[in-house]
This record gives C-alpha cells, sequence and structure tokens, in this order.
C-alpha cells in the first residue's frame, strides 16, 4: 500500500481532516505529537482496505508527511508515547517511510510484548530487516499466540531449516500434551520437511 | 444487569478477577493512575505505568468483552517526592490518548504546599485538554480535606458538573453534592464505605449525579461490590433502573463528558483477526 491508495480509500470527511493534518505537519513537524492521538476520533477505526483501519491509514499518512531528516525522531517518540493502537500504527506505516533499518528497534520491542496487535503488526514487510534469528523466533511466537501466520511477510520464503527444528519441537510438545498446533503451523512444518527430504533425495 | 466499574485499579488485579467481573455484569470500567505501594523514584516509572494504562490493561480487558478506560495524573501522594514532578511535564501527551476519560485521580493526600501546586496544575490541564476530573480525597482529616478540596475546584475555574469527588461517605456527601460536583463512592470490604451504608446514602441523598465504584487495588478490596451493592440496591426497593442509572447511565454521563467514552460493540472474545488469544505465557 502506498500513501495515495491509503489516502483514496478513507472517507471523505477523514480527507478532509488528513490533508489539514497533513498540511499542519508540513509547516510544523513537532505538531505530529497532538495530531496523531486524534487521528482515530477524527477519522474512524473501521476497515478500509487490505487489512488498513481508518485510524492506522490516517496515521501512516500524518508519518509520511515528516521532512526525511525528522521520520526517525518522531517515529521514535510516536511509538514510545503511543498508545496500543497508535503503536500498531506505527509499525504497519515503517515499510512506507525514508528511515532505513532505524525502525528495527520499535520492532523488537513490538514482539517481546504480549500484545497481538503489536506482534502481528511487527511481522509485515518491513520484518525484512529483522535478522534471522529473531524472525523464527517471532514466527514461533505467533503460533505460541494463535495468531494466523498469514500475517507473516515472505513467509515461506524466510522460513529454513532452523524454523522447522523449532517447529516440530513445539508440534512434539503439543503432541505429548494432547493439544493440536493451529492447521496453518502443521501446513509450514510439513512444507519445510518436505523441501528437507527433497534435498537429501 | 450492566454495570460500568467507574474506578477501579485493575494493574493490581488477576485476570481471574476479570473473568468474575465480567460474569457479574461489569462491561466497562475506568481505571484511575494512583500509586503502586511502592514509591516510585523516576518520570520513567510513571510513563511506563501509564503505557500500561493505555496498552496492556485495554488489551487484557478487552478479552473478556470489558471496555477499559484510564485517567492519568501524578497522584498526590507522590505529587510530594520531588523526583517525581517531572511527570506533570509529560502528561500532557497522555491527556490526549482515545482511552483517557479524565485528568485523575488529584487531590490531597497531606495537604501540602506541593499537593497544592500539583492540584491546581492538573485542574488547569483537564481545562485545556478538555477533560472531566477524578478528585482523591484524603484519607485522614477527610471532612476537612474535602471542605478544601471543593474549595480548589471552584477556584480552578473547571466546571463543577465535569469533577468527580471520590471516596465520600455520610460527613462529606452533603457539601459536594451542594458544590455541584458528582459524588464518588468507593465500596471497601472492610474502610470506606459498605453496601448497606451505600443503599442508605441512595434512599438519603438520591440517585442522580452518583458514582459507585469498587476502587479494587492491591489492598484488601474486592472487584464485585459494585454487583453486591446492585443487588443490595434492587433487595431494599430500589427499581431496575434505579440501579442502570447508577451503575451504567451515571458513569457514561460524568466520563461522557471527555467526548472520548467509546462504548459502541461491547462483546466477549475480543480478538485478533479471528484468533482469541486468551493464552498468555509466550
Ligand atoms: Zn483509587
Amino acid at each position: 500500500m502506498k500513501p495515495e491508495e491509503l489516502r483514496a480509500a478513507l472517507d471523505p470527511s477523514a480527507v478532509d481532516w488528513v490533508d489539514e493534518a497533513m498540511r499542519q505537519v508540513w509547516a510544523d513537524p513537532g505538531a505530529i505529537a497532538r495530531l496523531f492521538p486524534r487521528a482515530a476520533r477524527a477519522c474512524g477505526r473501521g476497515p478500509i482496505k487490505d487489512g488498513w483501519t481508518a485510524d492506522e491509514a490516517a496515521r501512516a499518512l500524518l508519518l509520511a508527511a515528516l521532512p526525511a531528516d525528522r521520520v526517525a525522531v518522531e517515529v521514535d517518540r510516536l511509538y514510545r508515547y503511543g498508545d496500543a493502537s497508535e503503536k500498531r500504527a506505527v509499525l504497519r506505516a515503517l515499510p512506507l517511510l525514508p528511515i532505513g533499518d532505524a525502525g528495527v528497534p520499535l520492532l523488537h520491542d513490538a514482539i517481546r510484548t504480549n500484545d497481538t496487535r503489536l506482534v502481528g503488526a511487527a511481522l509485515g514487510a518491513y520484518a525484512a530487516h529483522l535478522d534471522a534469528a529473531t524472525w523464527r523466533q517471532a514466527v514461533l511466537k505467533c503460533v505460541f499466540m494463535g495468531l494466523p501466520l498469514s500475517i507473516v511477510d515472505r513467509l515461506d520464503e524466510r522460513a529454513d531449516e532452523e524454523l522447522r527444528v523449532m517447529l516440530a519441537g513445539l508440534a512434539e510438545e503439543r503432541a505429548a500434551a494432547g493439544r493440536p498446533m493451529a492447521a496453518d503451523a502443521t501446513g509450514l512444518l510439513h512444507r519445510l520437511a518436505g523441501t528437507a527430504l527433497r534435498k537429501e533425495a | 444487569m450492566r454495570i460500568f466499574d467507574p474506578h477501579i485499579h485493575m494493574t493490581s488485579r488477576t485476570t481471574d478477577d476479570y473473568e468474575r467481573m465480567a460474569a457479574a455484569g461489569v462491561r466497562a470500567l475506568v481505571e484511575p493512575a494512583f500509586w503502586l505501594g511502592q514509591p516510585r523514584t523516576s518520570v520513567a516509572s510513571f510513563t511506563d505505568y501509564f503505557d500500561s494504562l493505555v496498552g496492556w490493561e485495554p488489551f487484557r480487558a478487552g478479552q473478556f468483552g470489558i471496555r477499559h478506560h484510564a485517567t492519568i495524573a501524578l497522584n498526590p501522594k507522590e505529587a510530594n517526592d520531588p523526583r517525581c514532578a517531572g511527570v506533570l511535564d509529560v502528561l500532557p501527551r497522555y491527556l490526549e490518548k482515545d482511552g483517557v476519560v479524565a485528568v485523575g485521580e488529584i487531590g490531597y493526600d497531606s495537604m501540602t504546599a506541593e499537593e497544592d501546586h500539583a492540584f491546581a496544575a492538573q485542574l488547569a490541564l483537564a481545562i485545556e485538554h478538555e477533560l472531566p476530573a477524578l478528585v482523591h480525597t484524603p484519607h485522614r482529616d477527610k471532612a476537612r480535606g474535602t471542605e478544601r478540596t471543593i474549595k480548589v475546584v471552584a477556584e480552578s475555574g473547571i466546571e463543577p458538573g465535569r469533577v468527580v469527588v471520590d471516596h465520600l461517605n455520610e460527613v462529606t456527601v452533603a457539601a459536594v453534592k451542594d458544590s455541584g460536583s458528582w459524588a464518588g463512592f468507593s465500596i471497601y470490604p472492610d474502610t470506606k464505605m459498605s453496601p448497606p451504608r451505600m443503599v442508605e446514602i441512595l434512599k438519603q441523598f438520591g440517585t442522580e449525579r452518583v458514582l459507585v465504584n469498587s476502587a479494587a487495588d492491591w489492598g484488601k478490596s474486592d472487584p464485585l461490590l459494585t454487583r453486591e451493592t446492585a443487588d443490595l440496591m434492587l433487595a431494599s426497593g430500589f427499581s431496575d433502573d434505579d440501579v442502570d442509572l447508577v451503575f451504567w447511565r451515571n458513569p457514561v454521563a460524568f466520563y461522557g463528558q471527555s467526548g472520548k467514552l467509546d462504548l459502541d460493540d461491547i462483546a466477549p472474545g475480543a480478538s485478533f483477526e479471528g484468533n482469541s488469544i486468551l493464552r498468555g505465557g509466550s
């Protein structure tokens, strides 16, 4: 999703608010501190497109309006002082921002939480910046928390032998406890096991 | 029966309490920022606490279909520690949050000059951020503390109807009601106020502009005393509508003055993309 597409998916009244708020951020980047929390009250919280909600889209557009040299510092502060919805919006906006890998510490923070909305939002396209060990742990945490693996960006591309071993261990523990593992995790395990067998052959 | 607990410190309660509260009819609550028993010594301890009031606690409450809101403030007890004075500077960030429906708990603990300063400064913040205020009355010297509280509220310029003065009893209720503010009562197992005494006060002073809460926290307290009081109201001749007024419409009217109360589609089993997340511990 590009910023223009997010804007186009908003209601006309939300677009009016966002356009005015973006003008304020262009004129004074510090204004984002007060506008960012207000976005949900002004634009609503309902789903709009491709898993985005109106408040997330509005907040992503505000971040996209920041001058390039202010993005990293404001993103950091908005996440630090954000409520859970604001934190989630920051995480989802990361791939749209000229920020390089400066947002990686925010992903680490989100993955440490026990809030499924934050863990899920940390595994989008920006997770490409995560090292393999952190990424595998985060995927496994999704399985533990019952999050659908469809939220993980480029899952099959990044899933490797090490993740297969971790999933197999979990499957074994679950079987011993008489509890099933989620179907999507079992499916991934089977796909990875199939790849491993083909490599051996 | 639907219950809105307008004052309860869920941070100090277990997830089992959320479950029991939901079963008893609690659908919404307000968690005021207060002290945690152990004094804090830095601003960062407060911001982490405030973060949990707008992050983790609403998430935990959501698992049981309970809508969680917060009030944010530097509490009177810790306002006396100069190391915590900087908390006043970070409050504006938090007062803008969707889930923050009032400034509180503010007011007096020992009635010091530092408490005077923090109380007045935070009433000014309530006006600036267009929020109501939750004012705690001291446990010691309560009658004089309540009198002084009413005076400071009047001097601040905040509309008295946007203030609830809490932890009242038979001695302090009349002055607060006369001042135009809301009267708050905390039902405790041993101290403060019991369900039978509360029902007597409701008979005498009526059900308008009254908030009844459990104020359950880390002390000896009980999050189900709202329900027990509601049941006793019914047994004492109050109607279902009276109970609904006291335990739902009154808190909705009071905190609704923030313009931020969001009680749409409250339903059990909040989930992320269809997956229940009642299991913790990952
Ligand atoms: Zn309290």
